[in-house]
């Protein structure tokens, strides 16, 4: 079957394995085969975290069942192949939703507990790993067992952000949180620097459990951009609001993501958004999911595909830094639509290999123009590695081994957690097999 | 409440169509299948999905009559059916079956006679009821008859035929006996096509067609609905085309 992932990068043929429920029908190759697989979920991931050239690929679609969900305690026990969408789509009727979301819903929850994925409200409730109470695993080389906070502790701590190479996760207990609404009370606000960025995070840390931001990365006189906070709304019509579900229906022949669109672009989001100041009322879908809206999106960078670049940087070094990085951006011309910048907080993600950390974050989208945007890249890494900061796994193709060892140091704790019959393109570049 | 049943439940597209119905409103579902274990984790999700929704779980032998008499006596002691589906099949071993007769009867008798006499059963007490709406699974293969697979194709072939007969039957009696054809759709039933056959769709977008054409109490669904077209082709091509097709 062939397999892309968000990036479209690569659309190879896999030999693949749907993935059985059934112990009966174990679909496992035994740990003596030399060939390896991965497990693809929604490849909602833009690089090769989800895909394993020259090996085979288990496709998770299938264990899509819920098992029970405790109304008293909001713990929903799950199969790995579950989307997060149903999930809110369920539950947010009966007053549950999810803690932590990334922003897009069609994500499968073994592929949120591989990456551990976080939210737009990573400062007050953290990863998605800090909501799972167990995670029933399953490897290539033991009998499938349970893992937990307290139990097995370590392989948990492997498993989530584990970049699916410790073994297949089959089922996941998570607690989903009360809500008093579906709807969001927002707050839109300009800024036209970092500094301006930064005090206007600080002052939302307390008071608003969901921040996020834009950020014109083509500017090269400021770095101006749009703040958006916002609270569930504490009581709120439970309709949902009408979807216009369009769709990018080819693939152009070229990027349509270049130089002359992205200014534009970049001007007229501004203008409109900031239009748009003030207080305002968003459905949970249109705040969480604003991309979501438009499906296949992704076709819009051509054949060629895209990258996407996302880095953390700690706090002290992290304003210079982006600062930086911005500027490198805003001179080579490349650069993408949606930026984001946002902040980590310090809730700690039980992870060996998780990606977020306290700081700052950056999200851009690359239309890929091959050498140059390599090189761009390179150049970005190493304002990266002298701010001591880290790329993300769920989004990279491409970052040199040495930018993974620098960033993640529990890395050699984590290697002996390895599945020794799962490997996917990135274990491969940055891990060696 | 509404009661709907389902035979074969642990078929992926009905327990597809299973949550499309539990999403509208909650029933009153009995699940009838061969396998216990199966059956009771679909009835969990279920009632995950729809928490004052009833589910029952009946287990049985599907291949010999007499059981399958006794399935449905026990299932409609509890109350007529508004809505039933008829699911279960194998996708018979072409080869295996011209080599095996006996093997050959066992899938004959799965995809043929068993989801008929099922039909047979229910439908005449929806009659009784005066109500009720039946939907039974064929598929396109009973179209028609092709090397690589007229033992399955022959058997939903029958259950074509027989749909045709109830629905001639009752016709004017509130019954409704839905006839549905699938086309290759992703289900474990296929699994050893996904890497090299021919494209399969979406078993969720299959169920709601399915689910659609019932609520809309049609006589024949094709799911996705382009296999009317595409089978119309292909029941009046000239022998003397379709003979040298590689299908
Ligand atoms: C528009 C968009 C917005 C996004 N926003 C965010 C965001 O805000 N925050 C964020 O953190 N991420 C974000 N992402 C990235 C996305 O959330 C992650 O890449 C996520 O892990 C994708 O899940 P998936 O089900 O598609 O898994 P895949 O991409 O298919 O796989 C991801 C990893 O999970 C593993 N995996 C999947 N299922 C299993 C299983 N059952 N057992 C073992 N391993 C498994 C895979 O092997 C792979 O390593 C975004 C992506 C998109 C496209
Ligand atoms: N998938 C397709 O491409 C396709 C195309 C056309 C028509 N169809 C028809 O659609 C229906 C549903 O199929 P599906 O795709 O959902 O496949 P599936 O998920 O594989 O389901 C097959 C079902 O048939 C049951 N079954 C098979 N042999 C049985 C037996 N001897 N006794 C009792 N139950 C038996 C299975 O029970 P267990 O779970 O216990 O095995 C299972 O419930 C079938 O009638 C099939 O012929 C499918």
């Amino acid at each position: 079957m062939k397999l892309s992932s968000w990036g479209r990068l690569s659309d190879e043929h896999y030999p693949t394995t749907p993935l059985s429920r059934e112990i009966d029908n174990h679909p496992f190759i035994k740990s003596d085969s030399s060939e390896t697989a991965i497990v693809y979920g929604m490849g909602r991931s833009y690089g090769d975290v989800c895909l394993n050239p020259g090996g085979r690929v288990y496709l998770s679609s299938g264990l899509d069942r819920l098992c029970s969900f405790d109304a008293a305690s909001g713990e929903l026990i799950c199969e790995a192949g579950v989307l997060l969408k149903d999930i809110q789509t369920l539950f947010v009727a009966k007053g549950w939703m999810l803690p932590v979301t990334p922003g897009t819903q069609y994500v499968t929850v073994g592929g949120a507990v591989a990456n551990d994925v976080h939210g737009k409200n990573h400062h007050s409730h953290g990863c998605f790993s800090n909501h799972i109470n167990w995670i029933r695993l399953a490897r290539t080389d033991r009998e499938e067992f349970i893992c937990s906070p307290t139990k097995e502790a370590s392989w948990f701590n492997a498993t989530t952000g584990g970049l699916g190479l410790t073994g297949v996760i089959k089922e996941v207990s998570l607690n989903l949180r009360p809500v008093s609404s579906c709807w969001l009370d927002t707050e839109t606000l300009t800024y036209s620097s970092l500094a301006e960025f930064s005090q206007i995070s600080k002052d939302s840390e307390e008071d608003w459990e969901y921040t996020v931001s834009w950020i014109d990365c083509n500017s090269r006189k400021r770095n101006r951009g749009i703040f958006i906070r916002a609270n569930h709304s504490q009581s709120g019509a439970e309709s949902t609001p009408t979807k216009s579900r369009l769709r990018v229906p080819l693939v152009p022949p070229l990027s349509l993501v270049n130089r002359a669109t992205l200014t534009a672009f970049n001007q007229a989001y501004y203008l409109s958004q900031k239009q748009k100041s003030g207080m305002g009322r968003s459905h949970y879908q249109s705040y969480f999911y604003p991309l979501d809206g438009i499906l296949d999106w992704n076709r819009m960078y051509g054949p060629k595909g895209f990258y996407q670049y996302q880095l953390v940087v700690p706090y002290e070094s992290g304003m210079p830094a982006v600062k930086a990085i911005l500027h490198e951006i805003a001179v080579s011309g490349q650069g993408s639509f949606l930026s984001v910048l946002k902040t980590f907080g310090d809730v700690p993600s039980p992870g060996l290999l998780s990606f977020p950390m306290e700081g700052l974050t950056l999200a851009l989208d690359f239309p890929n123009r091959g050498k140059i945007t390599l090189q761009l890249f390179r150049r970005i890494d190493a304002i990266v590695a002298e701010a001591r900061g880290r790329l993300y796994p769920a989004k990279d193709a491409r970052m040199p081994a040495e930018l993974f060892a620098e960033g993640y140091p529990h890395l050699s704790e984590f290697l002996p957690y390895r599945d020794p019959g799962l490997s996917s393109g990135l274990s491969k570049r940055l891990m060696g097999w | 409440m509404k009661r709907f049943v389902i035979i074969g439940a642990t078929s992926s597209i009905a327990e597809h169509c299973a949550r499309l119905w539990v999403a509208k409103a909650p029933i009153d579902l009995t699940l009838v299948a061969r396998n216990a274990v199966h059956t009771r984790s679909i009835a969990d999700d279920l009632k995950v999905r729809s928490p004052d929704s009833m589910v029952t779980v009946v287990t049985g032998d599907f291949e010999d009559p007499d059981s399958i008499r006794r399935l449905v006596d026990q299932i409609l002691k509890e109350g007529d059916a508004d809505c039933a589906l008829i699911a279960h099949g194998s996708l018979a071993d072409q080869s295996a079956c011209q080599q095996d007769l006996a093997l050959n009867a066992r899938e004959l008798n799965i995809n043929g006679i068993s989801p008929v006499l099922f039909a047979e059963a229910i439908a005449n007490s929806m009659v009784r009821a005066g109500r009720g709406t039946l939907g039974v699974i064929g598929s396109v293969a009973g179209d028609r008859g092709r090397k690589s697979n007229y033992v399955y194709g022959s058997a939903k072939g029958m259950v074509t035929r027989y749909a045709q007969g109830l629905q001639h039957r009752l016709a004017g009696t509130g019954v409704t006996v839905t006839l549905i054809k699938p086309g290759p759709t992703r289900t474990p039933m296929n699994a050893h096509l996904v890497d090299d056959g021919p494209p399969l769709a979406d078993v969720a977008k299959v169920a709601a067609t399915i689910v659609s054409g019932m609520e809309k109490r049609r006589n024949v669904v094709y799911a996705p609905r382009r296999w009317s077209v595409i089978m119309m082709i292909i029941r009046h091509l000239p022998r003397f085309i379709f003979n040298r097709m590689d299908i």
